[in-house]
């Protein structure tokens, strides 16, 4: 068919090829547990906001509250270890499984909404899985759970000595991430998000499934946040209802891909790689003293890039791909 | 549970309610007049109380006297805001909505931080105000009367401002560019000029309920975030871009949260709020007055 398209998405896939090959292998020369810290998150932070991307970014439905679906991602496995002592691996699975399933419950009233409203719904229904969970006596309420160290092994998911398993992990689900979207971005569904979110009405009248191509997209969204939800609760030990579920997370998955590039298929990685890290570091080295000065910069920061460069960084990148993209 | 305590939680929640309404109209106006959630709006409530702070601690002008000065302040602040980012972010050619929500959010965040800096994550309270802390029974239920007046100057700025958009040359403008904004470019009207007067109207609003909230809450740098999602509630339920639908909204979300909390433990009193919007908008997806 079309020979520069394909050859456009065959050049992705080998620029990511390369990109991940190049990532697997910094590990090796970066010992400092601080820097390889950072790494970890940066590439959780991609994988989220790429995931974010697809339901929000792909099929335009601006969701700020998939905090719900990174904390039940985190609850279910963390419940499921400590009640049960099943394997986060299954837990892992399952809280995917879960929050698409929400994910699709919700999205059957609030597909029927638009804009600004809603936005405020998903952002008020996070709220409440908020304070559900800060009131469910049996996950821990407000005091949270504490995932026990039960020894450093992948069929545990745990490694109290080292990073690194942390950061393959990660990559890998930043990889997986990307690589969904990249094989989404090319499918039936791809086409059909895309002009759901240019003209729903245009959309329907020309055979698009709209709703259930929202559906689609919330689904593929929530489970693969529900995913790094549970990665997260592995990575930090602790989890309580502010620190997965509260709001601050559902901003910050949506960020990354806002400043690289809302809708295309780099930007979320590119912005997390610029953001998480700038993030994490303005934090430790201005914000110790909790005057505040990390957050005039990210906040400066965040207004200073979505005016300068509305379409996201990526446009600085490859500007006729962007062209061609549309 | 009585019908005493009943009556008593729906009365303070009726005060509340017109509270709400007057934090949410600004959100609302602005909204209207051009199509933009402000995103730090809880932020200018919280600098509107911490203005209130430090003109009754340095000055020790009490906040029913500073309210006034404290909405010019804003009234300034808003305009100020308006044209140093919101005229750029409105301009974007790609991705408008995300710049929009996202240049706003970033002022929200930029204000907290220098709120953090200057003023310290400390709480503050306004204490010995003229109203502070004293209650006045009416019918023997007991009604807070710093609520009680910021009720009543709620009302009374919900009227000033259906006169002001009805009655004003201003408010003629405002309203006509809402309607089209580049038709009233062409009989002369600047409509930078409009949206400018029209955030600094919106900010003064939000000051003169900061005022007012500053005399019985605690005053601190996230204290907008608490209030910030009641407000876009509040103005959603309402129906964006409704003045009408803002007030209706605030004594509707005031009164929700008052029955909830006598059913369900305080910590969820929220939970109500929230479940009333999502009931309404998925009955009415463009909320109870909305016009669009």
């Amino acid at each position: 068919m079309d020979t520069a398209f394909a050859r456009s998405r065959r050049r992705d896939l080998i620029v990511a090829l390369v990109l991940a090959a190049i990532a697997a292998t910094v590990p090796l020369f970066v010992k400092d547990v601080y820097v390889q810290n950072i790494m970890v998150l940066t590439l959780m932070w991609g994988a989220l906001s790429q995931s974010w991307n697809i339901l929000s970014g792909y099929c335009g439905q601006i969701s700020l509250g998939h905090a719900l679906y990174f904390g039940i991602g985190a609850y279910t496995t963390a419940l499921l270890f400590t009640k049960f002592g099943v394997l986060p691996w299954f837990g892992m699975l399952g809280g995917g499984v879960i929050s698409a399933l929400i994910a699709m419950a919700l999205g059957y009233p609030c597909f029927r909404l638009r804009g600004h409203y809603f936005v405020i719904a998903t952002i008020v229904i996070a709220e409440i899985g908020l304070l559900l969970f800060h009131n469910w006596d049996w996950a821990g309420a407000a005091m949270g759970i504490e995932i026990p160290a039960r020894g450093d092994s992948w069929l545990k998911f745990q490694f109290p000595r080292s990073k690194l398993p942390y950061f393959y992990f990660a990559l890998v689900l930043a990889c997986v991430a990307w690589f969904v979207t990249w094989w989404l971005e090319n499918s039936k569904w791809g086409y059909w998000w895309r002009a759901v979110k240019d003209n729903p009405e245009a959309a329907e009248s020309l055979g698009v499934d709209v709703f259930n191509s929202k559906m689609g997209a919330a689904a593929v969204s929530a489970f693969l946040v529900a995913v790094g939800g549970s990665f997260y609760a592995q990575f930090v030990y602790f989890i309580d209802p502010e620190s997965v579920m509260g709001f601050q997370f559902s901003l910050l998955m949506a960020l990354p891909a806002v400043l690289g590039g809302i809708g295309t298929l780099w930007g979320p990685m590119l912005g997390a790689v610029i953001l998480i890290p700038l993030t994490e570091l303005t934090r430790s080295y201005v914000g110790g003293s909790g005057r505040g000065v990390d957050l005039i910069v990210y906040g400066g920061l965040i207004i200073a890039i979505s005016l300068a460069r509305p379409q996201g960084l990526i446009g600085l990148f490859s500007p006729k791909r962007k062209e061609a993209a549309r | 549970m009585t019908a005493e305590t009943i009556i008593q939680s729906l009365a303070s929640g009726l005060l509340m309610g017109l509270l709400y309404g007057l934090i949410a109209v600004g959100l609302a106006l602005i909204f209207g007049l051009m199509d933009v959630v402000n995103f730090a709006h809880g932020e200018f409530l919280m600098i509107a109380m911490y203005a209130t702070f430090f003109l009754f601690a340095f000055f020790a002008i009490d906040p029913l006297l500073s309210a006034p000065l404290v909405a010019a302040a804003l009234f300034v602040f808003g305009a100020v805001v308006y044209l140093l980012i919101v005229r750029f972010a409105v301009r974007a050619k790609a991705n408008a909505g995300m710049v929009q929500i996202f240049s706003t959010f970033g002022l929200a965040i930029v204000m907290r931080g220098l709120a953090q800096y200057f003023f310290t994550p400390d709480y503050r309270s306004v204490t010995h105000s003229w109203l502070g802390g004293k209650t006045v029974s009416i019918g023997g239920i007991f009604l807070p009367v710093p609520q009680l007046v910021g009720a009543l100057i709620a009302i009374a700025a919900f009227g000033a401002l259906y006169l002001f958009i009805n009655r004003t040359d201003f408010g003629r403008a405002l309203e006509a560019t809402r309607e089209d904004a580049g038709a009233v470019a062409l009989v002369g009207i600047d409509k930078n000029k409009v949206f400018a007067l029209g955030w600094g109207l919106g900010a003064a609003l939000v000051g003169l309920s900061g005022a007012v909230m500053a005399i019985f809450f605690y005053i601190y740098p996230d204290v907008g975030a608490s209030f910030a999602l009641i407000a876009y509630v509040t103005v959603a339920l309402g129906g964006f871009g409704s003045v009408f639908g803002a007030f209706a909204g605030g004594i509707i979300v005031g009164l929700v949260e008052a029955t909830t909390a006598l059913i369900l433990p305080p910590s969820l009193k929220a939970v109500g709020i929230y479940a009333v919007y999502l009931l309404v908008v998925f009955i009415r997806p463009r909320g109870l007055f909305g016009s669009m």
